[in-house]
């Protein structure tokens, strides 16, 4: 799920969890109808939070532990659970170090760990990336790949770009509580941003000019930062202004279809 | 739709919910007991000793009941109220607005009903036993051991529970936890005072003591006094009964009225 803060994406996990209502409409989750069997529901699901609430003064090991009973995983496997989990955010050395003493990527490993305790169907991940820094994005990029790889479903929320390009067989556009269109990245940015892009840099009154042609001629085109880019590029024949030529990402389709410009 | 592909059906108030919950529970517990302990046990054996040992040296009986063993046994009361209302109150508003425990507690396998029930139930199992205390403290100042002293711990569980969800109630109620300071000296303080804990209700005028008779606390109190001293009697039942419908309509309350902000 991609999306600009206040989409909605946040709201969907909830509901998923059925820690929110629908108001309208039905909701089944792998076979469960919600919030009837939201119980069962939640068993096959991990969930890892945007707000990291763990407890501060718990040791990982001990909040691995709590929510294995909580997963109802039998006593005889509950200690190899934790250590499985323990291995896969790779916190083994800091399994009896208490939260609030790990630092933030750690507490957000520690999270996706707390999630995978009980071996889920699916897993919730609730812009697990948001706040951290590129080496700390980099590893859990490489944890929830890995996930993908095992087979695990993810249902993932973000509103990093990127993240999405780089992570996910679908991408569901939302805007304003609506997916607004759905396919792989390279569906996305086919259908709604071409294969081209141009790019035109200049002056500001130069760019307003490019942009009220660009409106006349009906040619798809944003603004980009210090630029005009020029959607479909490939199209325009010969008519086109100098710039830089590059292929289109998805940040262009997500600009062209929500109108917004986000990170 | 409904033919799911279920490891098996799961029900409402399942021990193992409730288990993992109260684990959670004893492992935070493991790291506080000594602040915890401290505060529930050492309020109430100040009354004991302050009321006991200086209001029983102007005052040695009432009726044929040392002054000492009426204030300790009164005071059992006083210990399980501020051991259970306290905690239902500043645990539930600390871990649902400010720690979000309850937000990973209910994305698991645990509804609002198990989370709530479980919560209460573990204040109030330690609330009961730290009920024992101002007994304990009393025998020492010469309260007699009696066999029924064995029913105290129970009966401070009950009661326990009522006030824990009355706490509970407190929380999801109230908008900042500055807000508890309503509580707790307009109904918590008047209530320990006013439950024949340091003096006898039937010294109140009319009016006041028809209302002390509503205070779960005084039940507690006369029950706890009762099984104590060897003086049961049917009236007892009484008491028993007020403090059961007191612990499970608090219970249900708190359940309708924490779920209702639990849930979006």
């Amino acid at each position: 799920m991609l999306g600009p803060n206040g989409a909605g994406k946040s709201t969907t996990m909830r509901l998923l969890t059925a820690q929110a209502l629908a108001d309208e409409g039905t909701i089944d989750v792998l076979g469960y109808r919600l919030p009837r069997e939201s119980k069962q529901a939640r068993m096959s699901m991990g969930v890892v939070p945007q707000q990291d609430n763990l407890d501060i003064e718990l040791t990982c090991r001990q909040i691995l532990g709590v929510f294995a009973r909580l997963y109802r995983v039998p006593r005889s496997e509950r200690q190899a659970a934790v250590a499985r989990a323990l291995a896969i955010a790779n916190l083994e050395p800091r399994a009896d170090t208490i939260v609030r003493e790990l630092s933030g990527g750690m507490r957000r490993r520690l999270l996706v760990a707390r999630g995978l305790i009980h071996e889920p169907q699916l897993v919730l991940l609730d812009e697990p990336t948001v706040g951290l820094d590129p080496q700390v994005r980099q590893e859990l990029w490489s944890l929830i790949d890995g996930l993908r790889i095992e087979g695990v479903t993810v249902l993932m929320s973000t509103h990093y770009i990127e993240e999405a390009e780089r992570l996910a067989d679908t991408v569901a556009v939302m805007s304003a509580g609506r997916i607004i269109a759905q396919g792989t990245p390279a569906e996305l940015v086919g259908a709604h941003a071409g294969s081209e892009v141009l790019e035109v840099y200049g002056p500001p009154a130069e760019l307003a000019e490019l942009e009220s042609l660009a409106t006349r001629r009906g040619w798809r085109h944003r603004r980009s930062g210090p630029a005009v880019a020029l959607l479909g590029a490939e199209e325009l024949d010969g008519e086109a202004p100098d710039g830089v030529r590059r292929p289109a990402n998805l940040e262009d389709a997500f600009v062209a279809l929500t109108g917004q410009e986000i990170e | 739709m409904s033919t799911a592909p279920g490891p098996r059906r799961m029900h409402r108030l399942e021990p193992a919910a409730l288990a993992g919950v109260m684990t959670r529970d004893v492992v935070l517990f493991r790291r506080y007991w000594k602040a915890t302990t401290f505060s529930s046990i050492v309020q109430p054996v100040i009354y004991l000793l302050a009321f006991g040992l200086g209001f029983g040296s102007i005052l040695k009986h009432f009726g044929h009941v040392k002054y000492i063993e009426y204030v300790a046994t009164g005071v059992v009361a006083t210990a399980v109220l501020f051991s259970s209302a306290f905690p239902g109150m500043f645990n539930t508003f600390i871990r649902w607005q400010f720690q979000r425990t309850y937000d990973a507690l209910l994305a698991a396998p645990v509804d609002v009903e198990e989370l709530i029930t479980a919560e209460i139930l573990w204040i109030s199992i330690r609330a009961g036993v730290y009920g024992l205390a101002p007994l304990i403290v009393g025998i020492a100042f010469g309260l007699p051991p009696a066999l029924g002293m064995l029913l105290v711990p129970f009966i401070g569980f009950v009661t326990g529970f009522g006030f824990a969800a009355f706490g509970v109630v407190v929380a999801a109620v109230a908008k900042t936890i500055d807000n508890f300071n309503y509580v707790t000296s307009a109904v918590l303080t008047p209530m320990f005072l006013v439950a024949g804990t340091f003096f006898p209700i039937s010294t109140l005028p009319p009016t006041l003591r028809a209302i002390a008779h509503f205070n779960p606390l005084y039940h507690c109190v006369a029950l706890v006094r009762d099984v104590s001293l060897g003086t049961i009697a049917p009236v007892d039942l009484v008491h028993t009964a007020v403090l059961t419908v007191f612990a499970i309509a608090m219970w249900r309350l708190a359940i309708w009225r924490l779920g209702k902000r639990l849930i979006d």
